[in-house]
């Protein structure tokens, strides 16, 4: 019962800051002076641009992904669907550039964020890793405190005033709808939280530093029933103000919230573009039998 | 009944046996050192440095031995975590899993681990010589800090390997560089930095032979890293081979303080490790 009430408030929230923010869009070449105001706030001026281009991914000589080129919508869910092993995850960490670790990778092709190749030498990784929020499978808090969870990496990107720190908890505990159940206990484990408090609280620690994206990993699957709806709901919130980029195995979901669907199988794009558009009307034959549920 | 009911009877009692066994000879050590050393147990021993004629029955303590002990303890292990927490740092979250030269630094620790401590203080003993250095407390801390080293290591490096892949990448994900993960690897494995003190704690006490040649023996408390230093092993050797009984129930009472210092330092250890891994996911 409470987490439904909590997820209203956090909707009602979502309205007022859209309004806030289309506001502020259409007004935006009106008034220099208010747009040095406003840009001070949370909601930016920006343009999140992701494009992937021949992308090919090789592990241990096998090609895992197939030149691979999309583009990633701003201010939009993009779900990357298709059966299990057919590239998602990887994809999803090539664009973070996570898969660095794994022995033996290749990569060749691009990958554009903000018009900054990743695979560029110069490019520092750690500045494009800021721009994209991750939520993995599993939530992994940090071993620390619930608080020090999120102002982790407030910390480590320079920002050191308790009270900025303070405000920052407080302001993406809220976006999460966590701030209700935590603001007693901020200096407890993060590991007491229940799994699917800890799985908003990561989402929370990724919001802190002021990313574009969001990369989330069947970010839902390991959750029960209702704290993934809080999840979900909470992405069809933020999209105003992120490109969501969401790798799930569920069709269900993707059919729920995706506005843009990427279909991949056995490390190809089969077929890309407006979730209504791929879901109601696919183009290419394999896709249809996907969604049909010939295989998965 | 049925056999396999009666071989968990049987298999449960063995294990049952062998603790008690173990047991036993613990209760047995400290009941021995109890019996001869607490009546020679008294104030002067611990307060007192070693007066003229002390190994013959005359008057004073074992504070030199007590002090030097805690001395090189202290600088050892302070020594041993500067250098292997780096080490460990490196080995587990700059290279690669499948590093040659982690699998090759492995194997050097682990033969290191076994090399006795005799072998480390005859080596340091060479070096000091070539250098026409005297034993001296410095000396004695710098052979057992090459002694604990591997210690360190080892035990560190098997709680680090364990480290969640998924805690790593959700570091990096914030913007984290390698080295910034380091706050949250500690954190993590602040267990294993807790063990791996208490063993090496354990094992620097209670080393006779490698601060023999090294720190040497003196009746006096060190006041610089340049003096020789006692050690509570050898003082506790050099009274038990006095023929005088007196003197032998004195190393008793000097090894039940040496057992009291382990237990002290591996409580203090355990509590300042639950206060830092309580936040361990």
């Amino acid at each position: 019962m409470d987490t439904f009430q909590q997820g209203n408030a956090a909707q009602k929230k979502g309205t007022l800051g859209s309004l806030f923010f289309n506001n502020f869009l259409f007004n935006r070449s009106s008034l220099k002076h208010s747009r040095r105001q406003q840009s001070k706030s949370v909601y930016k001026i920006r343009n999140a641009n992701l494009s992937v281009n021949n992308l090919n991914v090789f592990i241990h000589k096998n090609h895992i992904l197939k030149n691979v080129n999309i583009e990633i919508p701003d201010k939009k869910i993009t779900c990357i669907i298709g059966p299990s092993g057919c590239g998602k995850s990887t994809l999803l960490k090539t664009i973070n550039r996570l898969i660095d670790d794994t022995e033996g990778v290749k990569y060749d092709g691009s990958i554009l964020v903000d018009g900054t190749d990743i695979f560029d030498k110069k490019t520092e990784i750690t500045e494009i890793r800021k721009k994209m929020g991750l939520l993995s499978q599993r939530p992994c808090p940090l071993p620390m405190s619930i608080y020090d969870n999120i102002a982790f990496g407030c910390k480590m990107h320079g920002e050191h005033k308790k009270k900025k720190l303070n405000e920052i908890v407080e302001e993406q505990l809220k976006a999460v709808g966590l701030w209700e159940e935590v603001k007693n206990r901020l200096n407890s484990p993060a590991s007491k939280l229940s799994i699917g408090q800890q799985q908003r609280l990561c989402l929370a620690r990724g919001l802190a530093v002021a990313p574009e994206f969001i990369l989330a990993d069947e970010a839902t699957s390991a959750l029960d029933p209702i704290s993934s709806k809080h999840i979900e709901e909470l992405f069809v919130e933020m999209k105003q103000d992120y490109a969501i980029i969401m790798v799930t195995h569920t069709l269900r979901q993707a059919l729920r919230i995706a506005d843009h669907v990427v279909f991949m199988y056995l490390g190809e794009v089969i077929e890309a573009g407006p979730a209504d558009e791929v879901f109601n009307n696919p183009k290419q034959e394999l896709t249809q039998k996907y969604l049909e549920g010939a295989f998965s | 009944m049925k056999f396999k009911f009666i071989e968990e009877k049987i298999a449960k009692s063995v294990m049952i046996a062998f603790a008690l066994l173990v047991v036993g000879f613990v209760v047995n050590i400290i009941y021995t050192i109890l019996r001869r050393g607490l009546p020679a147990l008294n104030w002067d021993m611990i307060s007192k440095i070693p007066a003229g004629g002390y190994y013959n029955g005359g008057g004073g303590g074992i504070l030199n031995a007590i002090v030097g002990s805690l001395y090189i303890v202290l600088g050892s292990a302070f020594l041993g975590l500067l250098f292997s927490i780096p080490i460990v740092f490196y080995l587990n979250i700059f290279l690669k899993k499948d590093s040659k030269f982690a699998y090759i630094a492995r194997l050097a620790f682990d033969v290191l681990f076994g090399i006795p401590s005799i072998v480390y203080g005859a080596f340091a003993f060479t070096i000091m010589i070539y250098l026409g250095m005297h034993t001296s407390l410095g000396g004695g801390i710098l052979v057992i800090t090459l002694l604990i080293i591997p210690i360190f290591i080892r035990s560190m490096d098997e709680v680090a390997i364990q480290l969640p892949k998924d805690l790593l990448d959700a570091t990096y994900a914030l913007g984290a560089t390698k080295l910034e993960t380091i706050k949250v690897v500690l954190r993590q494995i602040a267990p294993g930095i807790a063990t791996a003190t208490l063993l090496s704690v354990g094992r620097a006490i209670g080393d006779a032979a490698g601060v023999m040649f090294t720190a040497g023996f003196t009746d006096s408390i060190p006041t610089s890293l340049s003096q020789p230093a006692a050690t509570l092993p050898l003082s506790v050797f050099f009274q038990l081979s006095s023929p005088n009984a007196a003197v032998q129930d004195r190393a008793y009472s000097a090894a039940l303080i040496l057992i009291f210092i382990v237990l002290v330092i591996s409580i203090t250890g355990r509590l300042i490790t639950n206060h830092f891994s309580k936040n361990k996911i």
